[in-house]
C-alpha cells in the first residue's frame, strides 16, 4: 500500500498515510507509557536508596517482627510467611461469607417479591437501609457497638454452657477428630461419589421407564446410609466438643476472634442487600410469557418456580452476583480498620515495621488481582456454557 | 399490570389496593392463606419488638456528644476564626449548582420548543418530593446547634440558591452555550474562597465536608481520564487497546484500600525527593486513578449502546473519525451514561469513608475521635455517633439512587 502510485503521478505525503499514522500513534503511546515507567522506576530506586531501604524482594525472607493474634504465628518467621497467614485469614472470611450472603441475599430478594405485604415491606426497608450505608461504617458499628460491648475475656458469658462469648473471642460447639477421622474423611468422599452414581442411575432409569426419578431422595439416602454405617464401624471418629472455660483459657469448641465475626457479619449483611436486588431484578426480568406458559401447561406454583422461572432468573443473575462475590472479597480488606489480621493489615503492619512500602503494596495488589482474574476467568467459562444455544 | 399470585410475580400495584376495603386488603395482602398468616404474625411481632425497643432506646439517648462535636463532624478541625470562608465556599457551591440546574432546564426547554416537543418541567412539589430527605437532614443537623448563627447562615444559603436559580433563566447566550464554564469558574472560586489570600489549605478540609469534596473532586478529575481510557479500549490500535485494558482490569481487580495505601505510603517514592505532596493530594490522586478505571467501564457501556448505524451515518456525510466521535457518538453515549455515573458517584461517596484508614479526618474518623474524648470515653456512645454519621451517607446515597433510577426511566436506557 505504501508505494501505490496515484493516477496523477503524485503521491500524498507519507504522514497522510493511514498505516504511518496508526503506527506512529501506537509507538507514541507505548513510548509515553514506557518512558513514564522508566521515570517512576528511576525515582523509586533513588528514593529507596536515599531512605536506605532494600530495592528488590529479598526482604521477604527476613524475620517479620509482627505478631498475629490467634494464629500461633512466630514473629521470627520470614515476611512471606506472614503474608501467607494474612491470605489464609482473608480466605477464611471469603469462604464462610459467600455461602452466607448468597442464602441471605436470595431469601431477601424473594421476600421483596412476596405477596405478603408485611414481608415485602420489611425486605424493602432492609435493602434500602443497608445498601446506602458505607460498608466501613457498618463494620465499625458492628465491632464498636456490638462486639466490644460483650463481656471482657476475664469474665465471659457462657449461654447454655455451649458457647463462650467475650469481646475478644466467640467460641461455640465444634468437632474434635479422634483416630480414624482420616479414613472417615475418605469415606465421606466415597459416599459423595456413590450418591452421584446412584443419582445418574436414577436419571437413566427415569428416562427409560418414565417413572419419577426421586434422585435427590435416593442420593441423599445412599449418602446418609454409608456415612452412618462408617461412623459407627470406625468407632465414632468425630465427636462434638464443647468449649470449656478454665480461668482465662478456653479449650475445645470452635470459633474465632470477635473482629472476625464483626467483619463477617457486617459485610455479609451489606453484600446480601446488593445480592437481594440482583435476585429480585432477575426474577422480574424473566418474561411474563414464561409464567403464563407454565400456567397454561398446568404446572403447580412450586413447579413453575423450580422448572421455569428460577432457572432462567439464575442465568440472568449469575454474572452480577459473581461480581458481588468479588466485591465482597475485595471489601474484606476493610478488616484492617478493626484489626483483623487479613492480608491488608499484615502488609500495613510490615510497612510500619520498616519494610519497603512500594514492593509490599505491589505484592498486595498482585495477590488481589490474581484472585479476581481467576474468578473472572472461571465465570467467563461458566457463562459461555450457560448461554442460550443459537443466540 | 395484572396480578398473578406466584411468589415470583411482582407485588400488585398500589392503585389496586386503594379501591379495596381495609378488611379485604388485609385478607388479600396479609392473611391470604395459612402460611402467609403465620408469616404476618411472626414478622408483625418482630417489627413491633424492633419499633418498641428502638423508640425506648431513642428516648434515652443523650445527644450531648453530638451537640458538643457538631462542628468536628461537619468540618473537622477547620480553624474557627476562618469559618466564614467555609460558608462562603458553601454559598459558591450552592449558587453554582442552582445556576447550572436552571440553565440545563432552560436549555432543554428551548431545544424541546425548537423541535416542537412538549416539555414537562418538574413542578416545585415534584422537586420537593425528590429532595426532601436532604432538607430534612439539614434541619436535623441545625437542631443540634447551640447558637442561632448557623441557622441564619443556612437560610442565607437557601436564599442564594433561589436567587441563583432565578438568575439562571436569564443567563447570556454565550454562557448557556458554554455551560462547562459554570463548574470550572465555580471550582476556582470555591478554592480561592477557602484557601486563597492566607486561607485554609486542603489539609484542613475535614469532616463531612472532606467526604463531599473528595467525592466531587474524585469523580470530576477521574472523568476525563476514564473517557480517554474508554475510547482507548474501543480503539482500533492494538497497542492503545492493550494498554487501556491492562490499566482498567488491573485497577478493577484490586480493592480501593490498596490504592489508598499506595497514596499514603508509596506515592512519595515515585516522585523526586524535593517535591512534596500533602496527604490530601496523594489520596486524591489515588482516588482519581482508581475511579477512572470504573468510569472507563461505565463510559464504554455508553459507547456500546450507540448503534453502529450512527457511526456509518457520520462517515457517509464525510465527517472525520474524530468529528464522528465528538459530534455523533459521544453526545448520545454520555447521555445514556448519566444514570450509571450517578451510581459510580454514590459508590465513591460511600467509599470516601475509607480515607479513615490512612488517617484523614473524615466524618467517620471525626465520629470515632469524639467517642475517645475524655468526657465521652467508654460510655457506649459509638452506638449513637456511628448511626448519626451513617445517616448523612444514607440520605445522600438514597436521594441520588432514586434520582438515578428516575433518570434511567426518563432516558429510557436499555429500552430501545
Amino acid at each position: 500500500m505504501t508505494a501505490t502510485q496515484t493516477p496523477t503521478g503524485t503521491r500524498p505525503p507519507f504522514w497522510r498515510n493511514v498505516h504511518f499514522i496508526r503506527g506512529a500513534l501506537q509507538i507514541l503511546a507505548v513510548a509515553v507509557v514506557v518512558g513514564g515507567f522508566l521515570f517512576l522506576g528511576n525515582n523509586l530506586r533513588n528514593e529507596l536508596i536515599a531512605k536506605n531501604l532494600p530495592i528488590g524482594f529479598d526482604f521477604l525472607t527476613q524475620p517479620t517482627g509482627v505478631t498475629i493474634a490467634d494464629s500461633g504465628f512466630d514473629p521470627a518467621s520470614p515476611v512471606w510467611k506472614a503474608l501467607l497467614t494474612g491470605i489464609k485469614n482473608t480466605f477464611l472470611l471469603v469462604i464462610v461469607g459467600i455461602p452466607l450472603l448468597t442464602i441471605i441475599g436470595t431469601l431477601i430478594g424473594v421476600a421483596r417479591l412476596s405477596t405478603n405485604w408485611l414481608v415485602a415491606k420489611i425486605a424493602t426497608v432492609y435493602v434500602e437501609t443497608i445498601r446506602n450505608i458505607p460498608p466501613l461504617l457498618i463494620i465499625m458499628f458492628v465491632f464498636n457497638a456490638v462486639i466490644l460491648q460483650l463481656p471482657p475475656p476475664r469474665d465471659p458469658a457462657t449461654p447454655l454452657d455451649w458457647f463462650v462469648i467475650s469481646n475478644l473471642k466467640i467460641i461455640g460447639p465444634g468437632f474434635t477428630a479422634l483416630s480414624g477421622a482420616g479414613i472417615f474423611a475418605g469415606v465421606f468422599l466415597l459416599a459423595m461419589v456413590a450418591a452421584g452414581i446412584v443419582g445418574i442411575w436414577r436419571t437413566r432409569y427415569s428416562e427409560r421407564t418414565g417413572h419419577p426419578d426421586h434422585r435427590a431422595l435416593w442420593g441423599l439416602g445412599v449418602f446418609t446410609g454409608i456415612m452412618a454405617l462408617a461412623y459407627f464401624i470406625l468407632g465414632r471418629p468425630i465427636r462434638m466438643s464443647l468449649p470449656v472455660l478454665d480461668g482465662r483459657i478456653i479449650t475445645g469448641g470452635f470459633g474465632g476472634l470477635g473482629a472476625y465475626f464483626a467483619v463477617l457479619l457486617a459485610l455479609v449483611l451489606y453484600t446480601a442487600s446488593h445480592v437481594a436486588e440482583i435476585v429480585r431484578g432477575s426474577i422480574l426480568a424473566v418474561p411474563k410469557g414464561q409464567t403464563e406458559a407454565a400456567n397454561a401447561i398446568a404446572l403447580s406454583g412450586f413447579q413453575r418456580l423450580r422448572y421455569v422461572t428460577l432457572p432462567q432468573a439464575f442465568r440472568i443473575a449469575l454474572p452480577p452476583i459473581i461480581n458481588q462475590y468479588l466485591n465482597f472479597a475485595k471489601n474484606t480488606s476493610l478488616a484492617i480498620a478493626i484489626g483483623y489480621a487479613e492480608v491488608t493489615l499484615i502488609t500495613f503492619q510490615l510497612i510500619g515495621n520498616g519494610y519497603p512500602a512500594p514492593q509490599l503494596i505491589l505484592l498486595l495488589m498482585v495477590a488481589y488481582l490474581l484472585f479476581s482474574l481467576t474468578i473472572s476467568f472461571l465465570v467467563n467459562i461458566l457463562n459461555r456454557r450457560l448461554q442460550l444455544v443459537g443466540n | 399490570m395484572t396480578t398473578t399470585t406466584s411468589p415470583g410475580a411482582p407485588a400488585p400495584t398500589t392503585a389496586h389496593h386503594r379501591r379495596m376495603t381495609p378488611t379485604k386488603w388485609l385478607k388479600k395482602n396479609l392473611f391470604s392463606n395459612w402460611y402467609n398468616s403465620l408469616l404476618t404474625i411472626v414478622f408483625g411481632a418482630f417489627i413491633l419488638w424492633v419499633v418498641v425497643s428502638l423508640a425506648r432506646y431513642l428516648l434515652h439517648i443523650d445527644t450531648e456528644i453530638i451537640r458538643v462535636n457538631l462542628k468536628l463532624y461537619m468540618a473537622g478541625r477547620f480553624p474557627n476564626e476562618q469559618l466564614e470562608r467555609l460558608w462562603l465556599a458553601i454559598y459558591i457551591a450552592v449558587a453554582g449548582v442552582a445556576l447550572l440546574a436552571r440553565a440545563t432546564v432552560s436549555n432543554a426547554q428551548r431545544k424541546a420548543t425548537e423541535a416542537g416537543i412538549e416539555f414537562h418541567r418538574s413542578s416545585w412539589v415534584d422537586v420537593l418530593r425528590r429532595f426532601w430527605p436532604i432538607g430534612a437532614l439539614v434541619i436535623f443537623t441545625l437542631s443540634f446547634t447551640e447558637t442561632i448563627t448557623p441557622t441564619l447562615l443556612t437560610l442565607v444559603a437557601a436564599a442564594i440558591g433561589l436567587g441563583a436559580y432565578w438568575i439562571g433563566a436569564a443567563l447570556p447566550a454565550w454562557i448557556v452555550r458554554r455551560l462547562w464554564l459554570i463548574p470550572v469558574v465555580g471550582a476556582i472560586a470555591f478554592y480561592l474562597a477557602l484557601a486563597g489570600f492566607g486561607g485554609v489549605g486542603w489539609d484542613l478540609w475535614q469532616g463531612f465536608f472532606l467526604n463531599i469534596v473528595l467525592t466531587v473532586a474524585g469523580i470530576s478529575l477521574a472523568f476525563p481520564l476514564g473517557l480517554m481510557l474508554a475510547l482507548g479500549r474501543r480503539s482500533t490500535l492494538p497497542a492503545v487497546r492493550l494498554l487501556s485494558v491492562t490499566y482498567i482490569e488491573f485497577l478493577r481487580g484490586v480493592p480501593m484500600i490498596t490504592l489508598l495505601l499506595m497514596g499514603a505510603f508509596a506515592l512519595g517514592f515515585l516522585i523526586p525527593g524535593d517535591v512534596q505532596f500533602s496527604l490530601f493530594l496523594r489520596i486524591l490522586i489515588a482516588i482519581t486513578l482508581f475511579q477512572s478505571a470504573y468510569i472507563a467501564e461505565v463510559v464504554r457501556g455508553g459507547l456500546q449502546s450507540v448503534p453502529k448505524g450512527q457511526i456509518e451515518a457520520g462517515q457517509s456525510i464525510g465527517l472525520s473519525p474524530w468529528k464522528t466521535m465528538r459530534l455523533i457518538v459521544l453526545p448520545q453515549a454520555l447521555r445514556n451514561v448519566i444514570p450509571a455515573m450517578v451510581g459510580q458517584f454514590i459508590s465513591l461517596f460511600k467509599d470516601t469513608t475509607l480515607v479513615y484508614i490512612v488517617g484523614l479526618l473524615d466524618l467517620l474518623r471525626a465520629a470515632l475521635v469524639s467517642t475517645s474524648q475524655p468526657e465521652f470515653f467508654a460510655q457506649g456512645l459509638d452506638a449513637v455517633v456511628l448511626p448519626f454519621a451513617a445517616l448523612y451517607f444514607w440520605v445522600g446515597s438514597y436521594v441520588m439512587s432514586r434520582e438515578s433510577r428516575r433518570l434511567e426511566k426518563k432516558l429510557g436506557v436499555g429500552v430501545r
